[in-house]
């Protein structure tokens, strides 16, 4: 395969492997270098692609584990993961209640989440999988997606009210 | 308003995890608009977000660009010249040394069996020279019987 080819290949993916790089990693730069990693070991396997039913659902898993890998080795090392893509608050301490401010919220809450429920919530609500393609990604039931995508929403939800009602923190 | 209520009713299935990918589309499309009813506008946060976060994009894609495929190539195609080279060296030199190792040892072996034979040899010439001791008390014997007559 040329990389023409390949590149137009997983051209319609990328995003999705650096949102859930970046969802998993937090960090941006960490996300990129891990797609970035993964994009070249997708072509160094490059005559092996045809054999995989969907290269997309390959990639997506081999994100996910490799960013798990990533985070096991960080705690391990007990290195904390070094990212300043956050926000500054204090610009917007005046309009903290409002809707932009909570939207950002939202990520923080997620960031905060379980890694399981952080990958079932990104791949259905951002990358709109149904739950056989994400109980197929994540190597689980699914009804156990199920459980845990409720369970994640529900989490989200409590959270973002209990910002609302407390202010910030 | 029937459309509040239908979408109340989403949401309630929404966090239960029995919507479709679809109904969840539409969820997201509602709190989108800008006309909200006001108790659902704590909700409205999350649906943001999630529409927010879908537009984010990799944008590094230009490092991959340079092909990295050949350099590999030929960086495998190294590692199997170094080790034929270190294989053939091993060889050769091998060889020798174990030779000349062998020839060591066997030339050891022909010294240490050359001095036990010296050994023996000089075991039996002190024997005959102790008996030669007694020939010369003979010969003084003699001289003094020669002299004598």
């Amino acid at each position: 395969m040329q990389q023409k080819e390949f590149l137009n290949l997983v051209l319609p993916f990328k995003d999705k492997l650096f949102r859930l790089a970046k969802r998993l990693l937090v960090s941006r730069e960490e996300a990129e270098d891990a797609t970035q990693e993964i994009l070249l070991k997708l072509w160094s396997k490059n005559e092996a692609m045809g054999q995989y039913k969907s290269v997309e659902a390959f990639a997506m898993t081999m994100t996910k584990n490799f960013c798990l890998d990533r985070l096991k080795s960080k705690q391990a090392g007990n290195l904390k993961l070094v990212h300043s893509n956050y926000q500054d608050e204090r610009t917007s301490l005046q309009k903290q209640l409002e809707a932009e401010d909570s939207v950002n919220w939202v990520e923080r809450i997620m960031d905060e989440l379980p890694e399981q429920q952080k990958m079932v919530l990104q791949l259905r609500d951002i990358e709109d999988y149904d739950f056989d393609e994400i109980s197929e990604l994540l190597d689980m039931k699914p009804t156990a997606v199920r459980v845990t995508l409720s369970r994640a929403r529900k989490t989200v939800r409590e959270k973002l009210m209990q910002k609302h009602s407390y202010g910030i923190g | 308003m029937e459309s509040d209520k239908h979408i109340e009713r989403l949401l309630e299935k929404y966090f239960e995890a029995t919507t479709t990918v679809a109904e969840e589309e539409r969820l997201r499309a509602y709190f989108n608009q800008e006309s909200v009813a006001t108790h659902l506008e704590q909700y409205q946060p999350m649906f943001n977000y999630f529409s927010k976060a879908k537009e984010e994009q990799f944008t590094k894609l230009s490092a991959l660009s340079e092909p990295v495929k050949p350099r590999k190539k030929v960086y495998y195609r190294w590692v199997s010249v170094a080790a034929a080279v270190v294989l053939a060296f091993g060889v050769y030199f091998g060889n020798d040394t174990y030779q000349h190792y062998q020839e060591q040892k066997q030339a050891r072996i022909a010294y240490e069996q050359t001095k036990e034979a010296l050994n023996l040899l000089a075991e039996n010439f002190s024997k005959g020279t102790e008996k030669v001791a007694l020939l010369e008390e003979f010969e003084v014997a003699k001289q003094k019987v020669y002299s004598t007559n």
